[in-house]
C-alpha cells in the first residue's frame, strides 16, 4: 500500500510539473493555434537561469529563503523575455503564412535555443542545489512523500489558482478569451490582439519557468536538452485533456503523470517514455479533441 | 538614407538581447569549485551581433518595399534564372553531362577520406528526396523521417545477423519494410490535421529509437551491431579503398535513380494529386482524389527511400545504433528540405550538399552545425518560404492574346 500512495505521489508530482508547462502550450494553441514547439526550451532556460542565479548567490552566502526568492523570480522573468521575443522574432512575421511554415519555424526556434544553451554552457549534466528544505513535520512520512512533492503540488495549485483568477475576473484574461473564441471579433471590438498575443507568451513561459525551477531542484540536475522531452511530454498532456482548454491541460496532465508513474512502478522502468509516446498516438487515433477539448468542425 | 529612428530602434533592440542574454551567455558557473565566471565580453558580442543584425535586416526590407514598388508598375514577372537553365534543353544537357562526369570521376580526383564525405552528402540527398515527397509536395509534415531510416538500417545489421543475408538481397526488403512502417503508421495517423501529423509521427520516430534502445534482446540495445559486411561485387575481394569506391559508385546510381523517379512522379496524376491535396483537402476530394490513399502512397514512398538509405547507411559504416536515429537527424533532412526549397529536385539537391559538406569542410564552424541549422529553419520560413532554388510550377502560357480574343 506504501508503495502504491508512493507512486500516486510521485505520478501527481510529476502531473503538476506537466501541468505548468502543458498550460503554455494550451493557452498558446487557444489563441493562435500553433504548436509552440519552442516552449520546453523556454522551461529549460527558466530552470537553467534558476540554476545560475541560485548558484552565484549561494556562492555569495545569501540566505537560502532569499535565493529561492530571487531564483524563482529571476527565471520567470527571463524565461518571459525569451518567450516574448520567441514570439516576436519566430511567429509573429509568420501569422498570415501556410499552416506549415509557423510550426517548421517553431521547430528551427527549439533546436536553435537548445544548441545556444549547449554552447553558451555546457553538454555536461549540472548538480542543482537543493533549494527545498526537508520539513520536520513531514518526517513521519518521509519514506513515502518528500517535502519537495508538497512543495511542487502546493506551488503548482497556487499557480493553477492565480492563471484562474487572471483569465476570469481581469481585462486582460477577458481580452484572451474574447481572441481565443474569434480573433477577427476581438480586434473589431478594440482589443489589441498583438499584445494580448504577447501576454499569453509571457504567463505561459512564467508558469514553465516556475516549472523548470521546481523540477530541476526535485531532481537534483539540469542539462540543455531537458527540455525537448519535457515539452513533448507536456505537448502530449495538453492533447489528452483537449488543447486549448485550460483545465482539460490540468487534468491530462495529471493522467499523464500517473500513468507514467503507476506504469513505471508496475510495468517496466526502461519503457516510460514510451508509455508517453504511445498514449499520445492513441489519442490523437481515437479521440483528437482530447478528453474535455471540442472537435473542431471545418466549414467550407 | 538610412533613418536616424530605424538606428535608434537598432539600439534598443541589441540593448533588450544584451539583456535576454546576459544569463545564460556572462554568467558561467562551476558548481562544484564554487567559481563565477563573468563572461562580459559575450555580452559586447551579443549587442554589436544584433545592432548589425537588425540593421541589416532593416535594410533588406526597405530594398524589398522599393522592389515590390517598381515591380507593381511593371507587371513583367521574370522566372528564376535557375529555373530558366533547367528549361531550356541546350543548357540542361550538357549541364547535367558535365556534373554527372565529374560525379564519377570524383573518386579518382580526391582522397577516399573526400569520397568518404561524399557518400555522406548523396545519402542525405537520396533522404531529402524522399522526404521531399512527403513535406515539400504531398504537404504532410513528418518529424519521425528518421525511423523509417532506421527500420532499413536495422533490416540489414539483423538480417544479415540472422540469416546471412547479403546486401543485395537485403536492400529491397529493407526499403520494403520501411514502406510497410510508413502504410502501417500512416494508415491511423493520416487522418489527423497536419500539425497533430508532425507530432504523432515526432512521438512515432521516438518510440522506435527507445525500443531499439532498450529492448536488448532484439537489437543489442545501445552499443548497436557491429561487423556488417560492405556490399559484395559478384564475390570479388576489394580493397578497403575499392569498397568505399565501390560504395560511392552505388549511391551515386542510387541518386540518379531517385531523381529520375522523383521526376518522372512530379508531373504524374499522382503528382499533381499531392500538389492539389497540399493546396486544398476539400477541393481534391470534391475533384474526385481519394485523400486517404494518395496521402499513404507519398509517405509510404518517402519511407521506402529512407529505407533503402539506411540499407545504405548500415554498409556503409558497417555498424549501428540507436544513437545514430536521433530527432536531430529527422531535423537535419527537414532543413534541407526546407533550405533548399519545398517540392524543388534541385534545390534539395543544393540544400544536402550545402548543410552537409559545409559543416565538413569548415571543421572550426562544426560546433555550431546545429545552432545554424536551428536559425536557417527560422530565417528561411520568415525571409524565402520557397527556398533557395524555389519550384516553378508547370504552367501552359499562351503567347498570343490576340487569337484568343477573336
Amino acid at each position: 500500500m506504501d508503495y502504491f500512495i508512493e507512486l500516486l505521489f510521485s505520478g501527481l508530482t510529476k502531473g503538476s510539473i506537466y501541468g505548468l508547462i502543458a498550460l503554455g502550450y494550451t493557452m498558446v494553441y487557444g489563441i493562435i493555434g500553433l504548436i509552440n514547439f519552442a516552449h520546453g526550451e523556454i522551461y529549460m532556460i527558466g530552470a537553467f537561469t534558476s540554476f545560475i542565479v541560485a548558484t552565484v548567490l549561494s556562492i555569495y552566502g545569501f540566505p537560502l529563503l532569499a535565493i529561492i526568492v530571487i531564483a524563482g523570480v529571476a527565471a520567470a522573468v527571463w524565461s518571459s523575455a525569451y518567450g516574448y521575443t520567441v514570439e516576436k522574432v519566430a511567429y509573429r512575421p509568420l501569422r498570415h503564412a501556410p499552416r506549415l511554415s509557423p510550426l517548421i519555424s517553431a521547430i528551427g526556434m527549439s533546436i536553435f535555443l537548445q544548441n545556444y544553451v549547449l554552447l553558451a554552457q555546457t553538454s555536461d549534466f549540472l548538480p542543482f542545489p537543493a533549494l527545498i528544505p526537508e520539513f520536520d513535520f513531514m518526517e513521519p512520512v518521509a519514506h513515502i512523500v518528500g517535502s519537495s512533492d508538497l512543495v511542487i503540488l502546493i506551488t503548482t495549485a497556487v499557480s493553477m489558482l492565480a492563471l484562474t483568477f487572471l483569465i476570469k475576473f481581469t481585462k486582460i484574461g477577458k481580452a484572451m478569451r474574447a481572441t481565443a473564441q474569434d480573433r477577427t471579433m476581438a480586434v473589431l471590438v478594440g482589443i489589441n490582439v498583438d499584445r494580448v498575443i504577447s501576454a499569453t507568451f509571457i504567463i505561459g513561459s512564467a508558469l514553465a519557468a516556475i516549472g523548470g525551477m521546481l523540477i530541476a531542484s526535485h531532481i537534483g540536475q539540469i542539462n540543455f536538452y531537458i527540455g525537448f522531452l519535457a515539452g513533448i511530454k507536456a505537448f502530449t498532456a495538453a492533447v489528452l485533456g483537449g488543447i486549448g482548454s485550460i483545465p482539460g491541460a490540468v487534468l491530462g496532465s495529471m493522467v499523464l503523470g500517473l500513468t507514467e508513474a503507476f506504469a513505471t512502478g508496475y510495468v517496466s522502468s526502461d519503457y516510460e517514455d514510451v508509455f508517453a509516446f504511445s498514449l499520445l498516438v492513441l489519442i490523437l487515433i481515437f479521440k483528437p479533441s482530447g478528453l474535455l477539448g471540442k472537435a473542431e468542425t471545418k466549414k467550407v | 538614407m538610412f533613418p536616424l529612428k530605424e538606428l535608434k530602434r537598432s539600439l534598443l533592440i541589441s540593448l533588450w538581447f544584451a539583456f535576454l542574454t546576459f544569463p545564460i551567455m556572462v554568467i558561467k558557473v562551476d558548481p562544484i569549485d564554487r567559481i563565477v565566471i563573468w563572461r562580459w565580453d559575450n555580452m559586447a558580442f551579443v549587442a554589436i551581433g544584433s545592432f548589425v543584425l537588425s540593421i541589416l535586416i532593416k535594410v533588406w526590407i526597405l530594398r524589398k518595399e522599393r522592389r515590390n514598388l517598381r515591380k507593381s508598375t511593371n507587371r513583367d514577372i521574370t522566372e528564376p534564372f535557375v529555373q530558366r537553365i533547367l528549361r531550356e534543353p541546350r543548357f540542361l544537357y550538357p549541364l547535367c553531362l558535365g556534373v554527372l562526369t565529374f560525379a564519377l570521376l570524383f573518386p579518382s580526383l580526391f582522397s577516399t577520406y573526400q569520397t568518404n564525405i561524399m557518400i555522406t552528402a548523396l545519402m542525405y540527398v537520396v533522404l531529402g528526396l524522399g522526404l521531399n515527397i512527403v513535406v515539400g509536395v504531398a504537404g504532410l509534415l513528418d518529424l519521425g523521417y528518421v525511423a523509417f531510416y532506421a527500420v532499413g538500417a536495422y533490416s540489414y545489421a539483423l538480417l544479415n545477423m540472422h540469416f546471412g543475408l547479403g546486401f543485395w538481397t537485403v536492400l529491397p526488403i529493407g526499403g520494403l519494410l520501411a514502406a510497410l512502417f510508413g502504410i502501417l503508421l500512416g494508415f491511423p495517423v493520416l487522418r489527423l490535421r497536419g500539425d497533430y501529423l508532425a507530432i504523432v509521427t515526432l512521438g512515432f520516430g521516438e518510440i522506435i529509437r527507445l525500443v531499439l534502445e532498450n529492448w536488448s534482446a532484439f537489437s543489442n540495445g545501445p552499443s548497436g551491431i557491429s561487423n556488417i559486411p560492405r556490399p559484395s561485387f559478384f564475390g570479388m575481394e576489394m580493397t578497403f579503398e575499392g569498397q568505399i569506391h565501390y560504395i560511392y559508385y552505388l549511391v551515386v546510381a542510387l541518386v540518379i535513380f531517385t531523381i529520375f523517379v522523383v521526376n518522372r512522379l512530379q508531373n504524374s496524376r499522382l503528382g499533381r494529386a499531392w500538389l492539389a491535396l497540399r493546396e486544398d483537402e476539400i477541393a481534391c476530394q470534391a475533384m474526385g482524389i481519394d485523400k486517404t490513399k494518395t496521402k499513404l502512397i507519398a509517405f509510404s514512398l518517402g519511407a521506402f527511400w529512407a529505407g533503402l538509405v539506411g540499407v545504405f547507411f548500415a554498409t556503409k559504416t558497417t555498424f549501428v545504433s540507436p544513437a545514430s536515429f536521433s530527432f536531430l537527424e529527422s531535423a537535419i533532412i527537414l532543413s534541407i528540405v526546407v533550405l533548399g526549397g519545398m517540392g524543388s529536385i534541385v534545390g534539395v539537391i543544393f540544400g544536402a550538399l550545402i548543410l552537409i559538406l559545409m559543416p565538413e569542410y569548415l571543421r572550426s564552424l562544426s560546433e555550431y552545425r546545429m545552432l545554424a541549422f536551428g536559425g536557417i529553419l527560422v530565417a528561411m520560413m520568415i525571409f524565402k518560404p520557397q527556398g533557395i532554388i524555389s519550384n516553378v510550377r508547370r504552367s501552359y502560357k499562351i503567347k498570343n492574346k490576340s487569337t484568343i480574343s477573336e
